[in-house]
């Protein structure tokens, strides 16, 4: 027998029929977004660093959809529709999650249906008020006041406060061309700080007239920083 | 008569297998598997039982690697690697980069849950306890190794998990649908430190006093298993309550800080039991007048000699069982295998932490007070005057190994301080005024990204093989990892003396691990302090596994890699301190001198050097003081509660 056109094409057909069940899960849709905040005022943290944990209910096993917040405090996370629970684990973040006992977290319960945005309200240990950041001759120079948000007994202290500037946006601890700390024994909340640092202009390569600055605090037995939004500024 | 012959013996051939009683066919016993009761009535089937679970015995850092969790990726992890990460060192092997590329740890690293294994250990506890065709003598020993082995591998889950299910004796399932009988929660983390130093005080008698017995458990080995938990337990139980986030309400992370005392008290007894030479005639090794080579040799000795090792994992060559550590790390350019070299790279911040001899600290001296290149005749004076231990452990620009110098330098200085220099040593270039093409950067490193060549500008020398072919992927190295040894013993006993404010006797201790590496001008009571222990051990116990778990246990882990570049002046201030920032592998490059008709031609200047492929910062998390445990565990049963913060 001649293998004709009419063959092959029987045969293409039976491998495309034979595929046309429903083998498998649709990818998640809804997407669920949001934006730490402090009665409406986002917070910002060092990227990657501040995780947060999603599990779904009576779906499979108990592990944890995990993420983490980016440097604005926006998180995001597609999910199918059903119904979820939302946490923080202990210890994370430059604020107070609220813990039923020590060491297990209080969760917000999320149902999905379609796109939700759902700003997550934590109280931070402190905020970075009216921060200023200048830059003019090859120096950049932030103001910028600490207010003591936590002032009873779980009220923590300043570890210290720095400048952080990148050539990129991506500013912190662990993302910098060049840094300034002050010890948090001279910062006096409510009172204005100032800090400055000379940009190493050397290491910008290739170069470029504009940094990006960012105020970060650290708080005293907190592991995560807070930090002012960053900005861009020429110098 | 010929016709009726045949058929009978056929009928007959027929017949007479099928006369066995019919409940008999089938029960033949099989020969490939050994009944329990004919395994246990003959010494040597046992030990070929018990030699599984030696091998099966779990180590941080391990001179041939280990097999990664299926669970976790599966992948084999070399033995070089093990030893690597921490700041302590560079890995110069392009696939490993990512150790000084990262900027966290996740929280599972360094976990481990291997109820299996405990299982076997119940298991040949149970058996050998029944057995009854062993000698007494014979079948008391096994047991005791059984339970040592259990005992240190419960330790080694505290270490890391924290309190975790103990679990003595063999658990079987009935098939009957209900799991709830077979799960079991955390114990709290003193009670496993608490049962692994009962354990250790039952069975420290059963076992032999045997100063040359070291692959098998002995009485000394048990006792040092039991001076480390129980001064691993008095630190968490101190230092946990600058961490008061690290625990969990039920005791699973995190002892009392009341219980601290009890603990040094224990550590101390069981490290003076070992060093009162009850357990045998263990000492620290001085043998060879050279006291670098001296320290060098602890780790390559496996002569009767060496009786200050106690307890170690051994090795044969040319007999089936070798590493190579030794292939891996050798120096490049007498390497015995091709480009098979130079992986681990010990990083100058290492380096500057060995002290000069009269008990201070001080940077590698690089420049003068103007901050001016120092030039020196030759690269190893740069070194003079340190603790020995230093080119014990690493091999210096120009050190020796096997007889050979290493060829460490990465390039010409100029009058106007350009430098001239090649991507490989086999690149020659022309210097300025000559004519002739001449090597203008070491054969052994340092260039940037050139793997298997040092990066840092230092070659591992602890547990370096320096026997002729040992570096061969063929024969490969015997050197033995040492788990315990009485150097460690000293400095346990010293701390726990210290911790309970015995600083007298504290310094008795210290200070016979210190002479022996040349520093012999003695510590008073009064020189005691919590950073020198801690400076102590960090340059005696480099590279075996310790520094992991002494920053852990102290709590300063999160502080000394705290997520912040180091920079230069963090590298050269503030050594000797506990919480000195760690978080990059510096480097010390060498670069020779050309300046016609100068004195200084030829001579050697030292620069600081970030090897360039260290991108990554090293940030311990509060989340990293114990291990994750993993989601189909958590799933699998409820009882169990997960680490804080994570």
């Amino acid at each position: 027998m001649k293998i004709n056109f009419f063959h092959i094409s029987f045969i293409a057909l039976a491998c495309i029929a034979s595929s046309c069940k429903k083998d498998n899960y649709k990818a998640p849709t809804a997407q669920l977004s949001g934006q730490l905040q402090y009665n409406g005022e986002s917070i910002g943290v060092e990227r990657n660093q501040v995780p947060f944990q999603i599990f779904q209910y009576g779906f499979g096993k108990v592990g944890a959809i995990n993420g983490s917040f980016a440097q604005d405090g926006s998180y995001g996370s597609l999910l199918f529709n059903g119904k979820y629970k939302f946490l923080i684990p202990s210890g994370q973040g430059p604020f107070i999650w609220k813990e039923l006992s020590p060491g297990v977290p209080d969760s917000l319960d999320i149902t999905m249906n379609g796109n939700q945005t759902l700003n997550i309200e934590v109280t931070p240990y402190y905020m970075i008020r009216e921060p200023q950041i200048s830059g003019s001759g090859g120096k950049i120079t932030a103001t910028f006041k600490a207010e003591k948000i936590i002032v009873n007994a779980g009220g923590k202290d300043i570890e210290w406060v720095s400048l952080y500037i990148n050539k990129d946006q991506f500013v912190s601890g662990g993302d910098n061309l060049a840094k300034k700390d002050s010890s948090g024994t001279a910062v006096v909340a409510g009172t204005s700080i100032t800090l400055s640092v000379v940009v190493p202009t050397e290491e910008i390569v290739p170069s470029q007239n504009y940094v990006y600055a960012r105020i970060g605090l650290k708080v005293l037995g907190a592991e995560d920083m807070i930090f002012s939004p960053p900005q861009k500024v020429s110098f | 008569m010929k016709k009726i012959l045949l058929p009978t013996i056929l009928v007959l051939l027929l017949v007479f297998p099928g006369c066995k009683k019919d409940s008999n066919f089938l029960n033949i016993p099989p020969i490939q598997v050994i009944p329990t009761d004919v395994a246990f009535s003959d010494p040597a089937l046992v030990i070929s039982i018990l030699g599984d679970l030696y091998n099966r015995q779990l180590d941080f850092s391990s001179l041939d690697g280990y097999l990664l969790d299926p669970n976790d990726g599966g992948s084999n992890i070399a033995g070089w690697r093990s030893f690597a990460d921490f700041g302590e060192s560079f890995p110069s092997e392009a696939g490993s980069y990512s150790i000084v590329q990262k900027f966290n740890w996740p929280y599972n690293s360094w976990w481990t849950w291997d109820y299996g294994y405990i299982r076997d250990l119940n298991l040949f506890i149970q058996r050998d306890s029944a057995a009854t065709k062993l000698v007494d003598t014979i079948r008391t020993r096994f047991l005791a190794e059984g339970r040592f082995l259990r005992a240190n591998y419960y330790f080694d889950m505290v270490k890391r998990m924290g309190g975790v299910p103990l679990i003595l004796s063999p658990l079987e399932y009935d098939y009957k649908g209900n799991v709830s009988s077979l799960q079991f929660p955390r114990a709290k983390e003193s009670d496993i430190y608490d049962f692994v130093i009962s354990e250790a005080e039952a069975i420290k008698n059963q076992l032999p006093s045997d100063v040359n017995e070291k692959s098998r458990a002995t009485k000394a080995a048990a006792l040092a298993m039991e001076a480390r938990a129980a001064l691993y337990a008095g630190s968490i139980a101190k230092y946990g309550v600058t961490t008061p986030q690290v625990s969990l309400g039920g005791g699973e992370v995190g002892i009392p800080a009341s219980k601290a005392a009890d603990y040094y008290t224990i550590a101390l007894r069981a490290a003076g039991e070992i060093i009162d030479g009850s357990a045998g005639p263990y000492a620290l090794y001085k043998v060879l007048p050279d006291l670098s080579n001296n320290f060098a040799a602890i780790f390559t000795d496996k002569s009767s000699v060496n009786q200050e090792a106690i307890f170690e994992e051994d090795f044969k060559a040319n007999a089936g069982k070798t590493h190579g550590f030794t292939t891996n790390d050798q120096p490049y350019s007498f390497s015995d295998e091709g480009g098979d070299a130079g992986r681990l790279n010990p990083s100058l911040n290492l380096v500057e932490s060995f002290e000069l001899l009269d008990n201070t600290y001080a940077p590698i001296p690089t420049t003068d007070g103007g901050g001016n290149p120092i030039p020196y005749t030759n690269p190893l004076d740069i070194f003079a005057g340190r603790d020995a231990r230093l080119a014990g452990t690493v091999i210096l620009p120009n050190g020796v190994f096997k007889g050979t110098h290493v060829d460490i330098w990465a390039g010409y200085q100029l009058a106007d301080g350009s430098i001239i220099t090649s991507d490989v040593a086999g690149t020659l270039k022309v210097l300025p005024g000559t004519s002739e093409l001449v090597q203008v950067v070491g054969k052994d490193g340092p260039v940037n990204g050139l793997e298997y060549r040092t990066q840092s500008g230092f070659y591992i020398r602890k547990w370096l093989d320096p026997t002729v072919g040992s570096g061969r992927r063929g024969r490969g190295s015997d050197v033995p990892f040492i788990r315990y040894r009485m150097g460690e013993v000293l400095l346990n006993a010293a701390e726990a003396a210290f911790e309970l404010g015995q600083t007298g006797v504290a310094v008795g201790y210290i200070n016979q691990v210190r002479a022996r590496a040349g520093l012999v001008i003695p510590l008073t009571a009064g020189d005691l302090t919590f950073d020198r222990i801690v400076h102590e051990r960090r340059v005696e116990l480099a590279f075996e596994g310790h520094i992991l778990f002494d920053m852990k246990r102290w709590r300063i882990a999160t502080a000394v890699w705290d997520g912040n570049a180091m920079t230069k002046a963090d590298l050269l201030s503030n050594i000797g301190s506990a919480t000195k920032r760690n978080t990059q592998p510096w480097g010390l490059w060498p670069y020779k001198l050309y300046l016609p008709g100068n004195p200084d031609n030829g001579k050697w200047i030292f620069k600081e050097t970030l090897p360039a492929a260290v991108t990554g910062i090293d940030r311990f998390r509060l989340g990293n003081y114990y291990s994750a445990i993993n989601d189909n565990i958590l799933a699998a049963n409820p009882k169990i509660i997960r680490q804080p913060n994570q």
